[in-house]
Order: C-alpha cells, then sequence, then structure tokens
C-alpha cells in the first residue's frame, strides 16, 4: 500500500521535474513565435486577399495563369538544379580524394573548404564579380595572353551566376560528403579486390553506394538553399536571372504588395519543405533498408 | 621504386593510375581558395579597376573605408548587433538545448525541429514577414528589432552545436553533484558547463558570424542610422562597384580567419 502511494509520488515528481525542464525552452519557443511564426501566418492570411481587400485565391491563380511568373519559377529550378548537378560533379572526386588521405593531411585540405564556408557570402560574391566582370581579371588576363580578342561576357548573366552559387554551395556538399565517405570502411573495399573485383568494379559496386546518403544529403540541402536565394544572383545576374527571392524583394520594395508578395513566398516555403519532407522520407527509408540489409 | 608506380593502400590500385584525381583535386582547392584571396592583394591597388599584381600599391581605398563616417557607423551597428545576437542567442539556446536534453519527452523532438525552423523557411519570407509585423510594431530601424530578429535566424545553428555537445556528456555527473547536496543551478554551473564550454563558444561564435553576415532581414528592417556594413555593401555592389569595398571585403576576411582558427582550436579540445 505504502509502496503504491510511493511510486504514485514519485512518478508525479518526476513528471512535475520533466515539465519544469521542458519549461527551459520557454524562451525560445517565444522567440520563434513571436519573430517566425505569427508574421509568417501573418503574411498567409494577407495573401489570400486580393487587391480590393476582398477574400479571393487570385493572388495564387495570378502565379499560373502569368507568363512572367512561370519564368521566374522555371529560372529558379533551372538555376537550383543546375548548381547541384555542377556541385555534385565537383565535390564527389574532390571528396573522394580528401577521403583517401590520411586524417592529418585530410584536414589541410578541409580547411580550403571551410576558409570559403566561414568567409563572408557578400565577400565571395564580390570577389566573383572581380573575377569575371568585362574588366575583370580573367578578362584582362584571357586578352593578354590572346587567347581571345573582345571581352566574354561572364559576369552580369546566368554564367556569372551559376559560378557564384556553385562556388558559395560546395562546402555544403563537400562536408557531409566527405564525412559519409570517411566513414566507409576500407575492408569492404578491399574484400572485393580480394573476391576478383578490378578497382573501378570494387568503386562502382561497393563504395559509391555506401556513400550514397551523404551524396543525397548534400544535394538536398544545396537544392534547398538554391531555391531561396537571394544576394549571389542579383549581384552577379545584372538584373537578367530573376529568382523567385528576387521577385518578391521588388514586389515588396517598388509597389509594396504584400498580398502578392506573401503568396510567392508561401509557395516558395511550400515547395523548400516539401523537397525536405521527401528527403526526409527516402533518406529514412534508405535506412530501413540498410538496416535489413544487413 | 617510383612513387608513382606504389599502390596507394591495400588495393591495387597505384598513385599513377590516380594522378588525374590529384590534379582534379588540386585544381578544386585553387578554385576554393583563389577567388577569394585574390582580392587581398586588389585591395591595395591604386587604380579605380583593380589590377592582379597591382601596378601602384597603395592604402587608398583602406584610407576611404576608415575616413568614411557611413562606413564607420554602419561597422559599429553590425558589430553591435552581433555581440548583442550572441548575448541573446546563446544562453536562450543553452537553456532549450539542456532543458530538451533532460525533459527527454516525446514533444520534445517535435518542440526541436519547431525550433530549427528559422532554418528551413526561405529568409526572403521571413524578411518580410519581420518587415510587416515591425512596421505594426514601430520596430523597424532599431538595434531592438534588429538583434530580435538575428538572435532568431542564430538560433538553429547555436541549439544544434549545443546539443550535440550535451549528447557526449554524461547527466548522471550531475545528478551525483546534487546527491551531495548541491541545488539543480549550482550542479549546472559548476558540473556542466564547464565541461560543455566548448559547443557553448563555438555556438556563440556562430551567432556572431550569423548576425554579422545577415543581409537580407537587414535590407529590409534597417536603414539610415542602423544600416548594417553587408546591407551598405550589398547596395553598393548592386548599384556601383566601389573599390573601397575591396578594403572592406580584406578587414572581413581577416576576421573570419581569426573565427575559423578559434573554432578550429577550439573544436580540437572538445574532442578527447
Amino acid at each position: 500500500m505504502a509502496d503504491a502511494l510511493n511510486a504514485r509520488e514519485l512518478r508525479q515528481d518526476e513528471w512535475r521535474e520533466k515539465l519544469a525542464m521542458f519549461g527551459l525552452s520557454l524562451p525560445a519557443l517565444v522567440l520563434v513565435f513571436a519573430i517566425i511564426v505569427v508574421p509568417v501566418g501573418w503574411l498567409f492570411w494577407l495573401s489570400l486577399f486580393n487587391d480590393e481587400g476582398v477574400l479571393s485565391l487570385s493572388n495564387y491563380t495570378r502565379m499560373f495563369d502569368s507568363k512572367s511568373y512561370t519564368r521566374i519559377f522555371i529560372t529558379t529550378f533551372k538555376v537550383s538544379i543546375l548548381t547541384t548537378v555542377f556541385c555534385v560533379l565537383i565535390s564527389y572526386p574532390f571528396s573522394y580524394f580528401l577521403s583517401q588521405l590520411p586524417k592529418r593531411w585530410a584536414a589541410i585540405g578541409l580547411f580550403t573548404v571551410l576558409l570559403p564556408f566561414w568567409t563572408s557570402l557578400l565577400v565571395r560574391t564580390y570577389a566573383w564579380l572581380v573575377v569575371l566582370q568585362r574588366k575583370g581579371l580573367v578578362n584582362e588576363w584571357g586578352i593578354e595572353l590572346g587567347l581571345w580578342d573582345q571581352p566574354l561576357k561572364l559576369a552580369h548573366n546566368l554564367n556569372g551566376t551559376l559560378v557564384g552559387m556553385v562556388h558559395i554551395m560546395l562546402p555544403f556538399m563537400v562536408l557531409p560528403l566527405y564525412a559519409s565517405m570517411r566513414a566507409i570502411n576500407a575492408d569492404y573495399v578491399k574484400a572485393a579486390s580480394n573476391l576478383g573485383a578490378n578497382p573501378t568494379r570494387a568503386f562502382w559496386l561497393v563504395f559509391f553506394p555506401l556513400s550514397l546518403p551523404g551524396l543525397l544529403a548534400g544535394m538536398v540541402v544545396v537544392f534547398v538553399l538554391c531555391l531561396g536565394f537571394f544576394v549571389t544572383p542579383a549581384v552577379l545576374g545584372g538584373g537578367k536571372v530573376i529568382m523567385v527571392s528576387m521577385k518578391i524583394e521588388t514586389l515588396i520594395d517598388l509597389f509594396f504588395n504584400f498580398g502578392t508578395a506573401s503568396a510567392l513566398g508561401v509557395v516558395l516555403m511550400i515547395l523548400t519543405l516539401a523537397v525536405l519532407f521527401l528527403a526526409h522520407r527516402l533518406l529514412r527509408l534508405d535506412k530501413i533498408l540498410g538496416e535489413r540489409g544487413a | 621504386m617510383n612513387w608513382l608506380s606504389r599502390p596507394v593502400s591495400d588495393i591495387q590500385i597505384t598513385h599513377g593510375s590516380r594522378l588525374w584525381l590529384y590534379i582534379v583535386s588540386g585544381l578544386i582547392m585553387m578554385f576554393l581558395v583563389v577567388p577569394t584571396l585574390i582580392v587581398i592583394p586588389m585591395s591595395f591597388s591604386d587604380s579605380q579597376y583593380l589590377e592582379f599584381p597591382p601596378r601602384v600599391w597603395s592604402v587608398r581605398w583602406y584610407d576611404n573605408y576608415f575616413g568614411s563616417p557611413e562606413w564607420m557607423t554602419a561597422t559599429w551597428v553590425s558589430v553591435r548587433a552581433a555581440l548583442l545576437t550572441v548575448v541573446v542567442t546563446t544562453p536562450v539556446a543553452t537553456l532549450a538545448a539542456y532543458g530538451l536534453s533532460v525533459s527527454n519527452l516525446k514533444a520534445s523532438r517535435w518542440i526541436f525541429i519547431l525550433l530549427i525552423t528559422p532554418m528551413m523557411v526561405p529568409v526572403i519570407l521571413i524578411a518580410i514577414g519581420i518587415f510587416f509585423a515591425y512596421a505594426k510594431l514601430n520596430l523597424n530601424n532599431s538595434m531592438f528589432g534588429l538583434v530580435l530578429a538575428h538572435s532568431v535566424l542564430a538560433l538553429p545553428m547555436c541549439l544544434i552545436v549545443i546539443s550535440a555537445g550535451l549528447k557526449s556528456y554524461d547527466m548522471n555527473q550531475e545528478l551525483v553533484a546534487r546527491s551531495l547536496g548541491a541545488s539543480r543551478v549550482k550542479a549546472f554551473l559548476v558540473i556542466t558547463l564547464p565541461q560543455i564550454r566548448f559547443s557553448v563558444i563555438s555556438g556563440a561564435l556562430l551567432a556572431f558570424v550569423v548576425s554579422f553576415d545577415e543581409v537580407i532581414v537587414a535590407l529590409f528592417i534597417t536603414g539610415g542610422e542602423i544600416s548594417t556594413i553587408t546591407r551598405s555593401m550589398f547596395l553598393a555592389l548592386r548599384d556601383q562597384i566601389d573599390p573601397t569595398i575591396a578594403s572592406i571585403s580584406t578587414v572581413l576576411i581577416m576576421v573570419t580567419t581569426l573565427a575559423l582558427v578559434l573554432t578550429q582550436v577550439f573544436g580540437q579540445s572538445d574532442s578527447p
């Protein structure tokens, strides 16, 4: 009898303590609610009214009817997909190289990834502008060496935007990819060789599949970050590459049109969260399959 | 034996057959580092069009930067905002990380996800949302509003780093202290905090960098006297290219390199 009472008291005590500890996250919750959830919710509410203040979906239907909005979404996807593809092509061999080095040497190699990662985004974008513009380094040197006569159009267009964005996104791809490659047990590859696979076969049948989770994680992060990118295309695109974020900024800055801007922002957010959610399911699935396989 | 024909490891592949990989990786490392670093010598060029290597060396763009009241004001606004962001975010994130890790309820995971949403929602949407809300509250163009906004943006990174630090910490040590008579607060301050201090310091550094580097929210909610340096740089870049930005960039590269070295030092001592 007394034991049962004691047990109940103890359980209540534990519960009370857990709740108190849980309460420590309250300041953070209040901050996120006040600065993110309420304002974004408010914007969503605004996006449901048309210019006359009547409840309607016109802010959303406009996106599908108007050619200019379709073009902006196509540009956004094109830039994001191309950046992700280039990042994969560059990161994979580089991460593989780093993962094969002794840890001490790999740390030096990783420093070349971390340095740009920590450098201000704006500084890096500016650096590319200096390198790529009409009177920039590449053009000056190319003409001096006689490689081409007229300055090439490297900045203020899609090329410049892509170069800048790939440079900025590379660390987000290299870091998870390197981590997953480091975690691969070298004995697996050795076992494959021992069983008669040549290096190419051992790589594609053993190493590559094991590196896929890191590759997928990197691709998702890069793609999602690209979708919402603003600074680099605004500076290096020279007004020729209009992404969704930039359109939103123009709508607010020039027209103070919160309804349309919010609708665009909401669609951008839904796209982003959808990609994240899908990736979450996919990567989870991968893990389940992996466990079952093992 | 020739290095090129020597095998890389226990598998048969030789350094020679991997030569292409070494060359490609060297080029990638140059691609990563050179464009940023090349700004440093160029900022000492005397010409309006930055040259490399500079034909005439001078510090005129540094004079321009350090002599301009606008740039100096913007720099101090950024530094103050970043320091205040650290002061707000670090304790809030530490409390949340500790609370969620100790309570360990089912809801804790969901709260964690909610707290890192600022990282997942597109920044532009957050920016116009805050701009709109601040317009009603008259908080635009205020240091208070800027610090609040930056604190929320810095919260996810800070929380993730500190939570990771707590994961490898054995909470039983705190129970021991409490069973010996220490209060919960004392046990946390004397036993737990010193052991997770490197994660907390890394989190604080990250918060500083997030705030100092932030452009988009500052673009909307600040202006006039309270304009951050990145906002001024962005506007200057979009309109015309002022070589002064090269000198500012060089200063920023120095600062971030220092921060990177600091985190490497702290990060190293965190893992046994």
